[in-house]
């Protein structure tokens, strides 16, 4: 049991994956202008991590690894990313046209988000066993949403607080992000 | 062997994934915009076609597709806009000038000595508040009237005037005092 929460842990706050590691910055910097917007994308994230590290490590498991098809996983869990997240683009289409409207082009990208690929492969790199990769997918998914909140929070206030002008829109929130990123190098050493 | 296997193997994912996105597809099947009936239902059917739409409908199509601007509803005013803005997740933008200042409510009256009765102003009104039929006089009915002024352009003997309405019980008010209403801009 320590180490599901250590694995949450460390992928919540001392390996976050947008802020430590780097990954999946494509959403972190599209859908953080709006809060409701940047909650939306993380918790959308959320479902497809979760459930494509767990296809992922079922697949590489008891597809790949039986018949030495290892070289083939990258292709095959694009594959499974793929068909997840065009689920999720028909549940959400359908149960928040809202919210659909204003995910619009980050949500197909999302098969694209290497956050998502990201886990897959390191599932396979570090050993995990079949609960360890659902605990290491859904830390990284809420380490990434919990990101996209902050920074999307700090964002708003930034918006309507007195920029300097060649500082105005992506350089300030770049900023931002570089000092968001640095907060989190204080959880180094935790685990 | 591990050749065919791969191949196998991955003809089978597509295979299975294939099933799973047709049958979302099917089940996850969306009828019309949902968003444009949820704005329709903020917007205030007046059908008065005073943002350039033919109606209500059209203009939160117009919107869910994002053709065109928030702030367009005059009868809505400022909440109305506030409230697509909210739906839209877009900025809120000011309402046109002539908007944002409160008209009084204006009705339509109908000159029935000048009337000829071309039924032009009945089918313009979004509200059907004109009563009357072909070669016979028009009148308005006051309490229907909202004030659109659709039905001013289309009369041919221009016999239709806008009328400020008058006070009675129901609507009278006290004027605004001129202090208050300074502040408040």
């Amino acid at each position: 049991m320590t180490d599901y929460v250590i694995i949450l842990i460390s992928t919540v706050l001392v390996n976050n994956f947008v802020l430590v590691k780097f990954l999946g910055l494509c959403p972190f910097m599209g859908v953080s202008k709006k809060l409701d917007a940047a909650l939306g994308m993380g918790l959308a994230t959320t479902f497809v991590l979760t459930l494509s590290s767990v296809m992922s490590y079922l697949l590489y498991t008891y597809l790949l690894a039986p018949f030495e098809l290892e070289y083939l996983k990258t292709i095959g869990f694009i594959l499974s990313i793929a068909a997840v997240v065009g689920f999720t683009e028909m549940a959400i289409h359908k149960s928040s046209p809202a919210l659909y409207q204003v995910l619009g082009i980050y949500l197909p990208l999302i098969t694209t988000n290497c956050a998502v690929l990201g886990v897959a492969l390191l599932n396979i790199g570090e050993d995990h066993n079949f609960i360890e990769s659902a605990f290491y997918g859904f830390g990284a998914a809420i380490g990434f949403t919990m990101v996209m909140v902050l920074f999307a929070s700090i964002r708003e206030r930034v918006d309507a607080g007195d920029v300097p002008m060649p500082f105005k829109g992506a350089p300030i929130a770049l900023i931002t992000a570089g000092l968001m990123s640095l907060a989190f190098m204080g959880f180094g050493g935790l685990v | 062997m591990s050749m065919f296997a791969g191949i196998l193997i991955f003809l089978g994912l597509a295979l299975a994934f294939g099933l799973l996105l047709g049958y979302a597809a099917v089940r996850f099947r969306i009828e019309g915009n949902p968003l444009a009936e949820i704005i329709d239902k903020k917007l205030p059917q007046t059908q008065c076609g005073q943002c350039g739409y033919p109606g209500c409908k059209p203009y939160a199509e117009a919107l869910a597709k994002g053709e065109a601007e928030v702030n367009l509803c005059i009868p809505g005013g400022e909440p109305t806009m506030i409230e697509i803005a909210e739906i839209l997740q877009v900025e809120p933008k000011p309402m046109q000038a002539e908007a944002t200042e409160p008209k009084p409510k204006m009705l339509a009256v109908i000159d029935e000595d000048i009337c000829i009765g071309c039924v032009l102003c009945i089918k313009a009104c979004p509200v059907d508040a004109i009563i009357g039929t072909t070669k016979m006089m028009h009148t308005v009915i006051e309490k229907e009237c909202t004030g659109c002024e659709l039905c001013v352009p289309v009369c041919p003997v221009d016999c239709i005037d806008m009328v400020m309405e008058k006070p009675n019980l129901k609507n009278w008010k006290w004027p605004e005092p001129k202090a208050a209403a300074e502040r408040t801009e």
